[in-house]
């Protein structure tokens, strides 16, 4: 099966340089999807959609009509990173993870840097992510953000850039887990001709970097109870949330499951009450705790901040760490490296225009049509304007929010986006996509090789969020 | 394990074992009206059903005539009626949804199926397929549920709690299914051990599949005094209250022994046991079988609020 189409325009084509020759990388996969003939990719589609229905992969959308329980697309061309450019890349994964903790256990003991002058204040306190409550709180190791995602996009051969962070609780990992398994089922002899580091190990990974960090008053320290919490089956992603306990082999929780006695932490077991040490929680702060946040909130445990706080209990990620993936604060977190660990980035950021500065303002608004705008505070790929995408009306009306709210954008360049080889209507084409690997961090930091591509399905499109009709491929990083 | 799975391991179970019993009870009710004589009036043979199925009441309050599409309807598909075979249903597989961890994919899919196919029946459908067909539908898929479960279930505490809300509810099941018989008004004395009387204790028999089995063990006419003795006291008979108790005493006795616990629910359900081991059937008859029906209904009731409390299902 051949192209149907040239890369787009001049986006980095991480199959095929520009002269067409295919990477080294890929030659095993060119040469197998040129084999492959039409009627077997459209039968293995089939197969793949079946075979994630079945295992109830799905996210949910709601308030949109129609059936809430959704497939992610999944493309069968998976996307390939050499080993060289993975170590240069986990490199700058790990120290950019290390400078978030660092700035995390900052703000809230001392703010050194604030105080340095390395960042304004305002940005720090008067965020809205910004937990007072936490101030003076130690926890154990220091750790603030224990999973961390960040998202990473190429634009050439060499360079690639962070454009985002996710320090409060990125989702996800369990479509790098399924493509994985759903790739090795439907082709497995791609495994044999193909040396591609594996990723299965990610829940053993993951429940030995939360035991590696139990709480200050722990019973029994070597083999402290780890549990998962949720928000309930109507999370968007409860499946994950099922998938992550039943992989780690601990109890999946509800706020309901647990009560605090005494500054402690239970769960009602049928074998009577049940201490937990260690909450992986999969909701946000606002609802941990009715007590100590949102008043409302039906889905928490009273008692359970106070109980965190006494070190009784820890909670990864800890409360208070969304001041740190904030898109406000994104443009200095290259700051934060040198400030706490003395290093230049080894993963630079997209170059941003802080709208609340008067410059990038009036600069912003004058190139409107060539940036991408985002709002500080959003996520999901909701609330922004790509620019070259947009009509002028919808500019105009972009301009307008601005003009209101100047603090709460920020802008970028439109990027470039690399491209990857991905099944469409029409054949296979180039289609754009970004990569979130996910780095867990407890005594050490530990990230699998790979993470979770994102493909952009429309074509042109740069948006590659789920709920924006984003797909799905396989990551592999081949052994050196 | 979490209290909350064991809460929802116990009620899909149970919901779907109701469903079951509902449809079995619609099954004898039925089968009854097929040989009433003029003497009986829509009324009384349908009103039994309601009052076994503890529905009496809030039937009356939607105004609705007792009659055979009403009472059908308002007992198989009612949705406003939580304890209908829709209903029942719908809670297993609820249940089963808010636990798919605790459950095998191939249990999840059964409910799901069943549900599936449930939420497209109303009364003009099970009319055309056949009622009895209809019923045979639920028995099927509560049969499949239930062999699904045994077939792929880990031996451990779940297990243990699907089937402690199975043994709970069908006991339940039964000693009200046997009481339809005393609800059923005779027009005379003169007609018990008559044709019409031998029809329905027939009809019972059937709706519980235990027609051969008394065949066999009795080889001798239906007469009452056997059939109640073949569903209360008959330890080979799989639906018998002592067949349930049996099963009930030796669930709770090993989720004791698993977790190292005194339970009041075992204590219980050890003490109906002994009894029905000691019982006969004259000795019950002298008491009155409706009123020795009720005591267990009662006990039943007993039972599964200890186990609520043994296991932390009550927060």
């Amino acid at each position: 099966m051949r192209q149907t189409q040239s890369s787009a325009g001049a986006a980095f084509d991480e199959m095929s340089a520009a002269d067409g020759a295919v990477r080294a990388a890929y030659a095993e996969l060119a040469g197998w999807l040129e084999r492959m003939p039409a009627s077997q990719t459209d039968a293995k589609r089939r197969e793949a959609d079946l075979l994630f229905r079945r295992l109830g992969i799905t996210f949910a959308v709601y308030g949109e009509g129609g059936d809430p329980e959704r497939l992610i697309p999944f493309d069968l061309i998976p996307r390939v990173i050499t080993g060289r450019e993975w170590e240069a890349l986990s490199e700058g994964l790990v120290q950019r993870v290390r400078a978030l903790n660092a700035f995390l256990y900052d703000v809230y003991h001392g703010m050194n840097i604030v105080r340095a002058g390395k960042i304004p204040k305002d940005l720090v306190v008067a965020n809205s992510q910004y937990r007072p409550e936490m101030i003076g709180v130690a926890l154990p190791g220091n750790v603030y953000t224990h999973i961390a995602g960040i998202d990473v996009v190429r634009v050439s051969e060499n360079q690639f850039y962070v454009l985002e962070d996710n320090a409060r609780t990125p989702s996800g990992v369990s479509y790098m887990l399924e493509n994985r398994e759903a790739m090795m089922r439907l082709f497995p002899e791609l495994f044999s001709a193909n040396r591609v580091r594996p990723v299965g190990h990610y829940p053993d990974e993951l429940l030995k970097s939360l035991r590696s960090l139990p709480p200050e008053n722990c019973l029994n320290k070597d083999e402290p109870t780890v549990v998962v919490m949720t928000p309930g089956a109507y999370n968007s992603a409860y499946f994950e949330h099922v998938f992550l306990a039943e992989q780690m082999g601990v109890e999946l929780v509800e706020g309901q499951d647990m009560f605090v006695d005494d500054g402690f932490v239970y769960m009602r077991t049928v074998a009577g009450p049940k201490r937990v040490d260690t909450i992986y929680r999969r909701l946000d702060d606002a609802f941990i705790d009715p007590a100590a946040f949102n008043p409302e909130s039906v889905l928490g445990v009273r008692g359970l901040f106070d109980a965190y706080r006494r070190g009784n209990v820890n909670l990864a990620n800890a409360v208070g760490t969304g001041v740190a993936d904030d898109k406000s604060v994104y443009p200095y977190v290259p700051e934060m490296v040198r400030f706490y660990l003395g290093e230049e980035p080894k993963l630079a950021n997209v170059p941003t225009y802080t709208l609340r500065n008067k410059d990038d303002l009036k600069y912003a608004l004058e190139h409107l049509p060539e940036l991408v705008v985002k709002e500080v505070h959003g996520s999901g790929g909701y609330g922004m304007l790509v620019g070259p995408k947009s009509t002028k009306a919808e500019i105009e009306d972009f301009r307008q929010r601005i003009l209101a709210n100047p603090d709460n954008y920020i802008a970028q360049p439109t990027l470039a986006l690399s491209t990857c080889p991905t099944f469409v209507d029409e054949g296979v084409a180039p289609r754009h996509v970004d990569l979130r690997p996910y780095l867990l961090v407890g005594k050490d930091v530990k990230l699998v090789p790979g993470g979770l591509t994102r493909v952009a399905l429309r074509a042109g499109s740069l948006v590659v969020n789920s709920s924006q009709g984003g797909g799905t491929k396989d990551t592999w990083v081949l052994e050196e | 394990m979490l209290s909350r799975a064991a809460d929802s391991l116990y009620w899909m179970s149970r919901y779907m074992e109701r469903a079951e019993n509902t449809a079995r009870l619609l099954d004898v009710s039925y089968r009854m009206s097929l040989t009433a004589t003029d003497a009986y009036s829509q009324q009384t043979q349908w009103e039994p059903a309601l009052v076994v199925a503890g529905c009496e009441a809030p039937f009356k309050e939607t105004g609705k005539k007792i009659d055979a599409r009403n009472v059908i309807e308002y007992l198989a598909l009612a949705a406003d009626n939580p304890s209908s075979i829709r209903s029942a249903l719908w809670m297993a597989r609820e249940n089963a949804r808010a636990m798919r961890t605790q459950i095998t994919t191939e249990m999840w899919e059964a409910l799901n199926a069943t549900w599936l196919e449930m939420r497209a029946f109303d009364y003009a459908k099970i009319e055309a397929m056949g009622l009895r067909a209809f019923f045979d539908w639920v028995k099927e898929r509560s049969h499949l549920f239930r062999g699904v479960g045994y077939g792929t279930m880990t031996r451990d505490a779940a297990y243990r709690f699907v089937r402690v809300g199975t043994f709970l509810e069908r006991a339940d099941a039964t000693a009200r299914l046997l009481d339809v018989k005393y609800h059923v008004l005779l027009p005379s004395t003169r007609d018990v051990g008559g044709a019409v009387d031998y029809y329905q204790w027939g009809a019972l028999l059937r709706s519980v599949s235990a027609f051969q089995a008394y065949r066999r063990l009795y080889r001798d006419a239906i007469v009452p005094r056997r059939v109640a003795e073949l569903l209360v006291l008959r330890e080979d008979m799989p639906r018998s209250l002592r067949s349930c108790f049996r099963e009930l005493t030796r669930l709770l006795d090993e989720l004791r022994e698993m977790f190292g616990r005194d339970y009041v629910s075992a204590r219980l359900a050890d003490q109906m046991y002994n009894r029905l081991r000691f019982e006969t059937i004259d000795n019950i008859n002298k008491q009155g079988l409706h009123e020795f029906l009720t005591e267990v209904v009662e006990n039943n009731a007993e039972i599964g609020k200890a186990i609520a409390k043994d296991f932390g299902l009550d927060f």
